[in-house]
């Protein structure tokens, strides 16, 4: 990372700073589970075209954030801008198309689809995806744009060679790519990728990073949640640090890795002294 | 035993108005269970609609061809109605409101208070007359030997038949557009078609409601076989015939509904057959009379599902690599 030239160096390490050029803005968002308070975040901003790690220990509330500001859950308060555009009560599916896309920790790969369907199944304004237009609408020369553009982004990700087969006999971590390669057929601002790198082997998790990399590279904004705080170190540009369900610290990697707030979220408060 | 005369009785069960009428049922069904994943367990009912939308408009001295109109309207209302308050709950509510809604539906057209519209446990009768008059098949029997139909029953079958090659047609065309890769997508994993920007309620109601209207169209066509509706012919096995009969063929493929109802027919007009013949030969003593045939059939059409779904899940039409890919 080119510190000195990058939008967020002079940026203040603190929670609920606000940066130069926000894709997305949170405000006061909670998600309670009864008496837990899974999300309560005050205010959050992502910079536009950086890679955003949110980390934090388990049940720290990343994933439900996750699924709030995707319309994947429905928070009790709060309201949560995508390009100054408002997303509250928007349902999941029409904030896909608004340009924010998530995967999902757990993969999701259509099994009883081809890989190549697989991918263009994701791709937005297709006249044939409605009824009537299935049955007297013109879709072939959408499908082969579509075709074409879905061969492009299953060659990036090394699946070319698999696009006829069923994605359910994919492996583990082709099944990832797969995950990633549909998710940006929508064309996506914001990529929001739920634990990318679980579950995956060493060599896997090189190749997944130099695509995140790559996905910033093409000018999309991607927040992504990772438990190793030396893959975070290794691409992000910041870090946004999640314990009970509130934002204990942000700023740069290497400043977070030094934060006493987070080694303390991390292993617990009385950590170094023996009772 | 004649078994010559007991395979062609099958056979022409087979190829007859059962077989056609389950054959459009089951595309409905197909379009639901087979492409969408929804466990729709109240399939009669849109059958029942269909077929009670028409005997009342006629009866109420409409025209026929305004009773298909209404029986397919009133099937794609009962789509709408049943799947806007389950369809986004998790698929077994749909499973539960639609088989009770079979019930209801039919202990409705039953009941007394109804009876001024539908005639209650009577039904109603003598109202598919406008098609039969304008049967343009000469009189005589059609066909070879035993296997023959009169002209009255080729009439039917020019419809039935008619019917499942073009719904088959219609689910060609759907199937293979891309509104049929996203029903597909929803049936895979509706959180992954969601995230896709996939309007999965949207795909649902109107899976459903299609595959209701082509229910309704069967029901229709039994009806005007018959000519007659009665209450008490639509009852939840209906359903599971044609669930049956989409196992049997392969859920989610263009044939399988078609195959799927003709070897059903032909095997359950068989057994039926077989076993009456062999009871009055005196093959199982006093332990069976013809009384038992009926349940003793089902059982084994029981034990026949379950040997296909242990060595052949896909359904005969269906691609076996789809079957063994596991839910992960």
């Amino acid at each position: 990372m080119n510190s000195d030239a990058h939008p967020l160096a002079r940026i203040a390490p603190e929670p609920g700073v606000s940066k130069p050029d926000p894709i997305l803005v949170l405000d006061s968002v909670l998600r309670a589970f009864g008496g837990l308070r899974a999300v309560d975040v005050n205010h959050l901003e992502i910079q536009r075209g950086t890679i955003t790690s949110l980390i934090g220990p388990n049940g720290a509330g990343k994933t439900t954030l996750f699924n709030v500001l995707t319309g994947f859950d429905r928070p009790e308060a709060g309201k949560w801008e995508l390009n100054g555009g408002p997303l509250v009560g928007i349902p999941s599916f029409r904030v896909a198309r608004k340009g924010m896309v998530r995967t999902f920790q757990l993969t999701k790969s259509l099994a009883r689809l081809t890989v190549l369907e697989n991918v263009l199944v994701a791709a937005k304004d297709q006249v044939g995806e409605t009824f009537f237009g299935a049955l007297f609408g013109r879709w072939r020369h959408i499908e082969e744009a579509n075709e074409e553009r879905a061969m492009r982004e299953l060659k990036r990700f090394g699946l070319e060679h698999m696009v006829d087969e069923y994605a359910g006999s994919l492996s583990g971590g082709q099944r990832k790519l797969l995950e990633m390669a549909r998710a940006l057929m929508v064309e996506p601002e914001v990529v929001m990728l739920d634990e990318p790198m679980a579950g995956v082997n060493p060599a896997l998790t090189q190749s997944l990073l130099s695509h995140i990399m790559a996905l910033r590279d093409d000018g999309k904004t991607v927040v992504f949640i990772e438990h190793d705080m030396d893959v975070v170190q290794e691409i992000s540009d910041w870090v946004v640090v999640m314990s009970q369900g509130a934002v204990i610290a942000e700023g740069p990697p290497a400043h977070i890795a030094s934060n006493p707030e987070v080694i303390d979220a991390y292993l617990g408060r009385d950590h170094g002294e023996v009772p | 035993m004649d078994l010559v005369k007991i395979l062609i009785d099958a056979g022409r069960t087979a190829v007859g108005v059962p077989a056609a009428a389950y054959a459009l049922s089951s595309i409905g069904l197909n379009l639901q269970f087979g492409y969408t994943g929804l466990l729709n367990f109240g399939h009669v009912a849109s059958m029942l609609v269909g077929a009670y939308g028409m005997a009342i408009t006629v009866d109420s001295g409409g025209p026929l061809w305004l009773g298909v109109i209404v029986g397919i309207v009133a099937a794609l209302i009962l789509g709408l109605i049943l799947g806007v308050p389950t369809l986004r709950l998790r698929a077994d509510y749909l499973a539960i409101v639609t088989i009770a809604a079979g019930e209801i539906l039919r202990l409705t057209v039953r009941s007394s208070w109804a009876a001024p519209l539908t005639k209650g446990i009577f039904g109603i009768q003598q109202f598919a007359d406008p098609f039969f008059d304008v049967n343009p098949i000469p009189v005589g029997l059609y066909g070879i030997g035993r296997f023959r139909f009169d002209e009255r029953t080729m009439w039917v079958l020019l419809l039935g038949w008619g019917l499942v090659a073009l719904a088959t047609l219609f689910m060609w065309k759907l199937t293979r557009s891309p509104w049929g890769r996203a029903i597909r997508a929803i049936r895979d994993d509706e959180d992954a078609a969601l995230s896709l920007g996939k309007n999965v309620f949207g795909y649902k109601l109107q899976s459903l409601m299609v595959g209701g209207a082509i229910g309704a169209l069967a029901g229709m066509f039994l009806a005007i076989d018959q000519q007659n509706v009665n209450p008490d012919a639509y009852i939840p096995l209906l359903t599971f015939y044609a669930f049956t009969i989409v196992i049997l063929g392969g859920p989610g493929t263009l044939f399988g509904p078609i195959i799927g109802s003709i070897i059903f027919w032909f095997l359950f007009e068989f057994l039926d057959g077989f076993m009456t013949a062999a009871v009055l030969e005196g093959w199982f003593g006093d332990v069976l009379d013809s009384t038992d045939i009926g349940p003793i059939r089902f059982a084994l059409f029981g034990i026949g599902l379950m040997w296909l779904m242990i060595y052949r899940p896909q359904g005969l039409f269906g691609r076996r690599e789809e079957m063994l890919i596991g839910e992960q």
